[in-house]
């Protein structure tokens, strides 16, 4: 056991390194969600007032959605590159993680910590941006908006991750890869945006928690169904 | 692991494997005794990458059973732990340098390597100096050198080399020459799927050669030489 958790740990350090080096999926997420939110910004405009929607303006209420529609489409670039990075050199290090002796569940562990935590920084950077444009008061909601961003993100990396190692080897990869995520991430981005809109906008009835359990409850279902099959889906 | 290997090191019976309409292999029958080194010789196409890949359980056969010291490459992690292969899509990593890919290796292998060791490692195939260098800014021999110490790393009971001579210089000739020479000096079975019809002679002791997914020759490498196989080889050398 500690063997495969010490290749799992090799998985993430070298997917982080070259990340690092590269900035391939990071500097294409960035760019790519800071956009989007820039674009709901203009479309909305600033200072357009909530109406029946709530107090404040329409993008404050509106918020806690268009971050996690720019989280869902930025953070697809980011699984998508995960397994990229092996097919470089004709797919030889595809076929040497297939290759290698142990648990193949280790190599699916490595690369979701990978992404979750390249998925994290991101998300760290785009809520500022998001807090800027859209005129939120980020700093007191930060414990609360940590704790939805990191189970949403273990939710979405667990999914993206099988998900990019299925489609690995196939030609129309990065059209296939959302078309089959999006359908299985609907109940983690439904219960991130309920969530979210509760820290941001209150939680008079004591929602958050009911929220939360279904977060975390759809991140253990998606851990362990993963896990279960990624054997099979490394298989050529 | 390191003990030299005995009884049967392949067996592969009625073996076939299809891609789509194409069948890369058909009706495949041999086996290998452990300890024993086999060229396996054919013109592109003709399935010895496709055969490499089925005992590395890199993938699966369409139909047929093979065994790789006895356990049948349906249980995957047993036979992996046994089977090395040098495959000639070098199984690295651009934005590391050399000594990382080495350890990163070292590390799935489950090989305890100090950095000393993989530097020795590195200096052993001529690439001491590139130690720090990123992979990307490698030649094609070059890689193909880390990729053989990568091999090394792992010492396997069977040890699969596809085309490993390709873009190699003398001094990367040489090194395979050597990986080869060393694996069968300390009992390991090897398996040599070359176009090198002289290199795969002057290694084996037996060649197989494939031809449209079949086996055309099978025998010792004294008879090969007076053998049809070997006047079809000189049209696909």
């Amino acid at each position: 056991m500690k063997n495969e958790w010490r290749r799992a740990w090799a998985v993430t350090w070298k997917d982080l390194l070259i990340e690092r080096r590269a900035k391939a999926a990071f500097n294409a997420m960035a760019f790519f969600a800071g956009l989007i939110l820039l674009t709901f910004g203009f479309a909305f405009g600033p200072d357009v007032p909530a109406g029946e929607a709530g107090q404040g303006t329409l993008l404050q209420q509106l918020a806690p959605g268009l971050f996690w529609v720019t989280v869902l489409f930025a953070g697809v670039l980011a699984v998508d590159r995960s397994f990229q990075v092996e097919l470089e050199r004709g797919g030889g290090a595809l076929n040497a993680l297939r290759l290698y002796p142990g648990d193949r569940k280790a190599v699916y562990v490595g690369k979701l910590l990978a992404n979750v935590t390249i998925m994290f920084v991101m998300e760290m950077l785009v809520c500022p941006v998001a807090g800027i444009l859209y005129s939120l008061d980020l700093w007191p909601r930060l414990p609360g908006l940590a704790g939805v961003g990191l189970l949403a993100t273990i939710g979405f990396a667990a999914v993206g991750t099988f998900y990019a190692a299925l489609t690995a080897n196939l030609r129309a990869r990065q059209v296939l890869l959302p078309l089959l995520m999006f359908p299985v991430l609907v109940p983690v981005i439904l219960a991130a945006v309920k969530a979210t809109d509760l820290v941001f906008h209150g939680d008079p009835m004591g929602e958050l928690g009911s929220w939360l359990q279904l977060l975390g409850a759809v991140d253990v279902l998606f851990l362990t169904t993963c896990l279960l099959v990624f054997e099979f889906v490394l298989e050529e | 692991m390191n003990e030299p290997a005995t009884g049967l090191a392949v067996e592969a019976a009625a073996l076939a494997k299809r891609y789509g309409h194409t069948w890369a292999l058909r009706g495949i029958d041999f086996t290998i005794a452990a300890g024993d080194a086999v060229a396996l010789l054919g013109p592109n196409g003709s399935g010895k990458s496709t055969l490499l890949r089925i005992l590395a359980t890199a993938s699966r056969p369409t139909s047929g059973e093979v065994r790789v010291f006895g356990i049948p490459t349906g249980d995957g992690d047993a036979v992996r732990r046994r089977v090395g292969l040098l495959a000639d899509r070098a199984p690295l990593y651009d934005e590391l340098t050399a000594l990382e890919n080495l350890r990163f290796a070292a590390v799935m292998y489950g090989v305890p390597a100090s950095v000393e060791e993989l530097r020795t490692a590195l200096d052993e195939v001529g690439l001491g100096r590139a130690a720090g260098a990123k992979v990307r800014t490698f030649s094609q021999g070059m890689l193909q050198r880390l990729s053989v110490a990568r091999t090394g790393l792992q010492d396997p009971d069977l040890l699969l080399l596809d085309e490993p001579y390709n873009a190699l210089d003398v001094d990367g000739v040489r090194l395979v020459d050597e990986l080869l020479s060393s694996a069968r000096a300390r009992g390991k079975t090897a398996i040599l799927a070359t176009h090198h019809i002289a290199k795969g002679l002057a290694h084996c002791t037996r060649v197989i050669t494939l031809g449209g997914g079949r086996v055309s020759f099978d025998g010792p490498t004294a008879t090969f030489a007076a053998s049809q196989a070997a006047l079809d080889a000189g049209s696909w050398e």
